[in-house]
Formats: structure tokens, sequence, C-alpha cells
């Protein structure tokens, strides 16, 4: 399934469909709600529903939210399976192939955590295509990365990231359910804590960080993905766009108080930014059969 | 050593920061013993003469100076460390430890600025540091109390989300506190494996979610061992 292919429909419906997203932030949170679901759903059930959210009043709510964490954690849970004991995680060393397996214990855990709380209403596991051509028979920018040690760091750094990102845009929804929200804050925290040893990992590795945005750090500088893979930049790209904001809440960062080592780059690390679901489907759109 | 006398610094621009490094030199020499950092006047009208402590306020605002409080205590915290490096430092945790100073110290005049502008009266003062248990000169203290610190920040920002409202500006407040939060989770990861690599996310339970999450009076009984003011927090939301 193509979800892009789902906002083109809603475009030829409604040219006016991304402004009326952009100016309606409260709709465009519903839309994004619904991205869990779409794995599973039919299209024309999709596209029904979705039309629903977007130009109607029905609140978003904490299953859809937690249907699209679900999903995010199905497909982080999947990858470190398939790389844990493959050619590529052979060749790393012992600390850091306990490291990946302990953040494949974790997100195995999270996924299981979620199925628990949605029961019956949890969305099925997608099919994924982890070398990113939506194909059951891969042959996308990833082909190998069973193989690559780097390859496969430089994935596993992509997906915490963007899912640090992910849960950051969906905690008000889950306003509505307190229990739901600090489940969500849990995962997330943990998340960031996965991100930032991944980045510790690829620092020391030292294998396709870009010259110009050393040294890797294990927050995020500006909009640095850290990661040079020339077969899929522009997607890789995508998980760190909006992340070299200065500015919170109207309030400049840069040299704030006088302290003038608060510079751009502290300012940006300072503050991992949220990502909107349908950034997020853009981003883990060419892994969904 | 004696106390300093309680000052308000010309430009203080959040107190302990600057009054740090002027203490530099002497908090060199004065290693474990350096405990008392005076940061501005823990006297204003937000004290709460029934006990002692500043209140913190209630609702959204409330959560705002609570989470000042605790980006004060980390700020002055890593000013500290980078102005008196422990023994021994290498270049790479210099680097870190400076990155999260910066990020700390961004964090406590990003809440000094959002709070002086949404209330600029409910505010609380900058706060004085007893860092007396710490000695800054030996690099198992620092990283130890640094853990406690980020790990505590991280439960303590898991467990105010749910105590913000859903208002226009609580949902603004709560997106703030989810950008900080991760940020304190990638410091937490990156010092626990500065102790013990590997251990960056030993704080997992069975369902794999970060613990323990602590309520406010929790994390104030935790940061109050590092604290000369007295904090109340009595009337924040719960």
């Amino acid at each position: 399934m193509n979800l892009e292919n789902i906002i083109s429909e809603i475009e030829k419906v409604d040219p006016e469909v991304y402004g009326r997203f952009d100016t309606r932030r409260k709709a465009m949170k519903n839309f994004l709600n619904i991205s869990g679901k779409v794995a599973l759903a039919s299209m024309p059930l999709a596209l029904g529903s979705m039309f629903k959210k977007a130009y109607g009043q029905t609140p978003s709510t904490v299953t859809d939210v937690l249907n699209f964490a679900l999903t995010l954690e199905y497909l982080e849970a999947e990858f470190y399976n398939n790389i844990v004991g493959s050619a590529g995680y052979m060749t790393a060393s012992a600390a850091a192939q306990g490291a990946l397996t302990k953040i494949k214990v974790d997100e195995n855990a999270h996924v299981a955590f979620l199925k628990g709380i949605l029961g019956t209403a949890a969305v099925a596991k997608p099919t994924f295509d982890f070398t990113g051509n939506k194909s059951v028979n891969g042959g996308g920018p990833f082909t190998g990365y069973l193989a690559s040690y780097p390859v496969q760091l430089a994935m596993a750094q992509t997906f915490e990231d963007t899912g640090v990102r992910a849960y950051k845009g969906q905690a008000g929804t889950l306003q509505t359910s307190r229990t739901a929200l600090t489940a969500a804050l849990q995962i997330h925290s943990v998340e960031a804590r996965h991100a930032s040893h991944i980045r510790q990992m690829r620092r020391a590795l030292d294998v396709a960080v870009p010259a110009n945005q050393k040294p890797l750090k294990p927050w995020i500088t500006l909009n640095y993905s850290g990661i040079a893979y020339p077969p899929a930049q522009a997607n890789i790209d995508l998980s760190f766009a909006g992340e070299d904001v200065t500015t919170q809440a109207g309030v400049n960062i840069v040299g704030l108080g006088g302290n003038a080592f608060i510079d751009a780059k502290a300012a940006s690390e300072a503050f991992d930014e949220p990502l909107t679901a349908t950034q997020v489907l853009t981003i883990v759109n060419p892994f969904i059969v | 050593m004696q106390k300093q006398p309680i000052t308000t610094l010309p430009n203080d621009t959040g107190g302990i920061t600057k009054y740090g490094l002027q203490r530099r030199n002497m908090l060199k020499f004065a290693g474990a013993s350096a405990a008392l950092i005076v940061v501005g006047s823990a006297c204003n009208k937000n004290d709460n003469p029934s006990n002692g402590g500043i209140d913190l306020g209630s609702g959204d605002v409330g959560i705002l100076n609570y989470a000042y409080a605790l980006e004060q205590l980390e700020a002055a915290f890593y000013t500290q460390v980078v102005a008196t490096p422990y023994s021994g430092i290498s270049a790479l945790e210099s680097e870190y430890l400076t990155d999260i100073r910066n990020h700390e110290v961004a964090h406590r005049e990003f809440f000094k600025a959002a709070i002086t502008a949404a209330a600029p009266t409910a505010i609380i003062p900058g706060l004085q540091v007893n860092f007396s248990s710490i000695n800054f000169a030996s690099r198992d203290s620092v990283l130890a109390t640094a853990m406690a610190f980020e790990d505590l920040g991280v439960s303590a920002y898991n467990g105010a989300g749910q105590l913000i409202s859903s208002s226009a500006s609580g949902k603004v407040y709560l997106g703030l506190a989810g950008k900080i939060v991760s940020v304190e989770a990638r410091h937490a990861a990156l010092i626990r494996d500065l102790i013990s690599n590997g251990t960056f996310a030993n704080t997992t339970d069975t369902n794999g979610l970060d613990t323990p999450v602590r309520t406010p009076a929790q994390v104030l009984a935790i940061a109050s061992a590092y604290l000369t003011t007295k904090l109340d927090a009595s009337h924040l939301p719960s």
C-alpha cells in the first residue's frame, strides 16, 4: 500500500488539502492520528474515516495514537529482530552486539505493551521491507543492510531519532488519558536513550559520518543527520528536517541570558522537535509493503 | 570555607552560573568542601512563611516553576563541572559535559524567559544550591551525580506531563516539556555509558518503559539534598 497515495487521493478531491491541513492544526492532528490504522484498514474505509477526521469535528482518539505508536514499534522491533544475529551484526564488538540486543528487547517489549493495552483494537503488524522498496522482494536503497554493520547503525539511528520525534508529536492528543500519556512519555524517553547510544556507537565507528557534520553527538545538532548514505540520503534527511529550530515559544535561545556559549548548535541541541504523523508516514512509507 | 554573603550579582542571568564561574578559583581548591554556592536572594514575595519554602505555585505556571527549579539545579551543577574539571577528564568527556552545560543553561534561561512572559509575578527566584556532597575533583563523584540528576530529570518530566492542563497554553507547555525531556534522556544515556558502557537504558521495566515516574513531591525530596532553598510543591496540580 502506498500511504502517500492516500494524500494524493484527497488532493484530487480537495486541491487545497495541504493548505487546509496547515491552517487547521487540529484537523491535521486528527489526520495524523489515523495513520496507524491505515496500514490495516481498507483504502475506502481509511479515506472515509480520514475525511471525517480531517474535516469534521470528530476528536482524534487515544486509540488512534497508540496504534500509530504500535506501527512504529512494529517497525523498530522487526528491524532489530532482523539485524541481531545477522552477518553485519556479527562483525561488531561484543559491546555493540549487547547494546543492539538490549534495544531489540526494549522495542519488542514496547510492541507487547501497546498490543496489550489496545487489545482487539490493535492494528496488525504490517509487512516490512527494510531495503526501502515497499516490496516483498526488496531491492531498495538499503539492500544488503543485513551484511553491513555501518548501514545497520545508520538505519537504527534514523529509526530511533524518528521515533523520538514521532512520539513527541502525539503527546497533546493523549491528554485525555493520563495513563496513556505517561506510558507514551516513558516509551519516548527510552527511544531517546537508544538514540543517544546508537549515536555514540556511530561516532566510535566513524563510518558514513559527513565530515562537515562531525563530531557526531548523542544529541541532534541543527538538522544534521550525521549520516552519509547517498542511495537514500533525501529520505534519511527527512528525519532531521526542522531540528534546527532555535526559537522556542517565541524565545530566541541563542545567547539567552547573555550566555554566549549558547550558539545555534547548542540552542538546537537543547530541544528535540516533534514530527507530525504526516512527516513520519513519509519517512517510514518506503519500509512498509 | 565561610559562607558567602547573599548577593544579587549585576547582570545576573539566573544566578548560579555566573556566580559559580566567579568562584572558580576558590572552588578549585575547596574541593568537596565547596559547599554552598549562593545565588541571589531566597527571600522574596513567593516565600511561604507557613512552611518556609518558596511556593512553586499552582496550575501550569507551577509546573513551569517546578521545571525551572530542576533546570537551575542541573545548570548550576554542570557549570561547576565545566569550571573545575575533574581529575583526568578526557577530551571527549570535556566536550560532552560542556555540551550538556550549554543545554542545561539554555533550559534554565528558557524557563526564566517563558515564565517571566507568562506570569511575571509568579516566577520563583534563583535558588541556592548545596553541592557539599559532591567532590568536583572526582570523576566518580561527578558522573554519579550527573546520572542521578539526569535520571531524576527524566522521571520528573515523565511524571509532570500528566499534570499539565489541556488548555491551549497547556498544550504548548506539554510540547515544550516533551522537547526537553528527550534531551535529558539523551544526556542520561550518555552519562550512564560514561560510567559503564551499555547501561544507557537500564532504567526500563519489563514493558520497556522508562522508570521510575516521579511525582513532584518525590522529585523534590531527592533534589532537596542539593538545594539550600526550600521549595513548597504543595500547590502544584496532582
